[in-house]
């Protein structure tokens, strides 16, 4: 689903989000409350300058909107693979975006990811992943890398990573193996206002994703050797 | 000049760096915490995933220390190495210790175990953050051939300190998937020269990205974290404000370019080729007055 789509089932006309480039920014109106929205589109790649972008949008939330709850919208591709981008630092940037969210969280912000479109490994670490929780839409992908490149690093052979992928969530891409996982809390099917209704009404910010990628069966071990290093 | 640090193994490393013989570990390679993914793919797995975590004292002080092993799987993050280091985390939260001091060394997301991974890096992330925010100071050594990249390489960043030696390497993407992605013009992996002054330690604390850039050695990674120990970066709004404002003037400095000598040149440093043939100590002294302020100790 396009970015406008997404807008308008969440908020119909009640939004001033605008697109520059790759970058999402604005605020809308829901249900009474005004909501900040920051992300990405057209599948971006996430280099310094487009995170740097990102950082000040909600820095200036942060400073300007006490309290006010934060949207990410994300559609990237991953991180930008430029000579340039290493060169100044790209890992700050991203850092410092990653930092900005916390600090939001920190001062009362809810902050809640939405990957409308695809979310891969690099940009998605400190967009969507560092938001309180992270949700996604049923049609939505998200992915490390795809099983052929997968099978090429890692020189696994592709049809043992195909076969594994139909019965382990781990291997596969795919929105609802990160759900099994944790990583991704719930996914907003048909009624999008109920997911971000639901959302906003969660204001546990502590990070259950180990506990409920144990409860749902997807990710078994992590939750448990976290508690045994607590207890060792 | 004492043995490579680099070339030590992690446990290796944590024995050199913290006080001698005061590192109790957990979960240790005895209680064999293993991936459970591994196996089923027919690769090898450790007995420590690949991670060391325990408690130690440094000089004196107590501290909660974990290194990342980069000969298994090139300390990649999986679900157990992940779930380790969170789990170290967590427990300094709890129990409070002066400092948690990383060594890392990682290429980041261990792509056997693609989507675990990706979660587990995003929980240490947040699990940093909890730590530095209540006040514990957090320590990265960068260290290893290896480097420290992809999402640790962004965890790293996270922290309130990071050294790093002239011989490390601290960024995202490795030259070879640049390379691979768009071409050996974009970024020539197997020019090691162009490697390293884009993405090496002389770099990194010319252009503010780390905070302490110190020899090859044991010694002088101690030294460096016994000092990193008084260090704290609260993270506040006007703190990031600030460094939002010094990343963006570093970046419209750099404008196109991606050539490291002519950045470094617009940074300020007066003779940017003599660098790479310089020692630590000498390139120490070279770090431009409008550089400091993005690393620690600058004001």
């Amino acid at each position: 689903m396009d970015w406008p789509s997404v807008a308008n089932r969440l908020f119909g006309q009640d939004h001033a989000i605008v697109a520059d480039g790759d970058f999402l920014c604005g605020t809308a109106s829901f249900e009474g409350a005004t909501i900040a929205v920051v992300g990405t589109t057209n599948h971006a790649a996430v280099g310094v300058d487009l995170a740097l972008r990102q950082a000040r949008a909600i820095l200036a939330v942060v400073a300007e909107s006490p309290g006010r709850p934060l949207l990410l919208l994300v559609d990237t591709q991953g991180q930008k693979l430029r000579r340039r981008d290493e060169l100044l630092g790209i890992h700050r940037a991203m850092a410092h975006l990653g930092c900005c969210l916390d600090l939001a969280r920190r001062q009362g912000h809810p902050v809640i990811g939405l990957v409308y479109d695809q979310a891969l490994s690099g940009g998605f670490i400190t967009s969507g992943l560092m938001a309180d929780a992270c949700h996604a839409l049923p049609e939505a992908e998200i992915r490390v890398m795809r099983v052929p490149a997968m099978a090429r690093v890692t020189k696994l052979p592709e049809a043992l990573l195909e076969s594994l992928s139909l019965t382990n969530p781990v291997f596969a891409p795919g929105v609802a193996n990160y759900v099994a996982m944790g990583g991704v809390r719930s996914l907003w099917d048909g009624d999008l206002a109920a997911g971000l209704r639901a959302a906003l009404a969660d204001r546990d910010t502590a990070d259950r994703r180990a506990r409920e990628g144990a409860q749902r069966g997807g990710r078994r071990v992590a939750d448990d050797v976290m508690r045994r290093v607590l207890e060792a | 000049m004492n043995a490579s640090f680099a070339e030590m193994s992690a446990r290796e490393r944590l024995a050199a760096v913290v006080d001698a013989g005061t590192f109790h570990e957990w979960l240790p390679p005895s209680e064999r915490v293993m991936s459970p993914h591994l196996a089923q793919l027919g690769v090898p797995a450790a007995f420590d995933d690949g991670v060391a975590i325990g408690r130690a004292t440094l000089s004196g002080r107590i501290v909660f220390v974990a290194a990342q092993e980069g000969e298994f799987m090139g300390g990649g993050v999986g679900e157990v190495h992940g779930a380790k280091l969170v789990g170290l985390l967590r427990r300094a939260l709890r129990d409070r210790p002066d400092a948690v001091v990383l060594l890392a060394e990682s290429g980041g997301v261990r792509l056997h175990e693609a989507n675990a991974g990706l979660i587990a890096v995003s929980e240490v992330m947040r699990a940093l953050l909890d730590v530095r925010a209540a006040g514990i100071a957090t320590v990265m050594l960068v260290v290893g051939a290896n480097g420290c990249f992809g999402g640790m390489g962004i965890v790293a960043r996270c922290a309130d300190s990071v050294v790093m030696s002239d011989i490390a390497r601290h960024a995202m993407s490795g030259p070879e998937v640049i390379e691979s992605a768009n071409g050996a013009g974009e970024f020539d992996s197997r020019d090691r020269a162009l490697v390293w002054r884009t993405t090496g330690g002389k770099h990194r604390w010319l252009s503010g990205d780390c905070d302490a850039l110190v020899d090859d050695d044991p010694a002088a990674f101690r030294t460096a974290a016994i000092a990193a120990l008084s260090v704290h970066r609260p993270m506040t709004l006007a703190a990031l404000q600030r460094e939002s404002t010094l990343l963006q003037w570093r970046t419209d400095l750099a404008g196109d370019g991606a050539d490291a000598f002519e950045f470094w040149t617009r940074l300020g440093v007066a003779d940017a080729r003599a660098v790479p043939d310089l020692d630590a100590d000498a390139v120490r002294a070279l770090r431009p007055a409008a550089v400091a302020p993005l690393a620690n100790g600058g004001t």
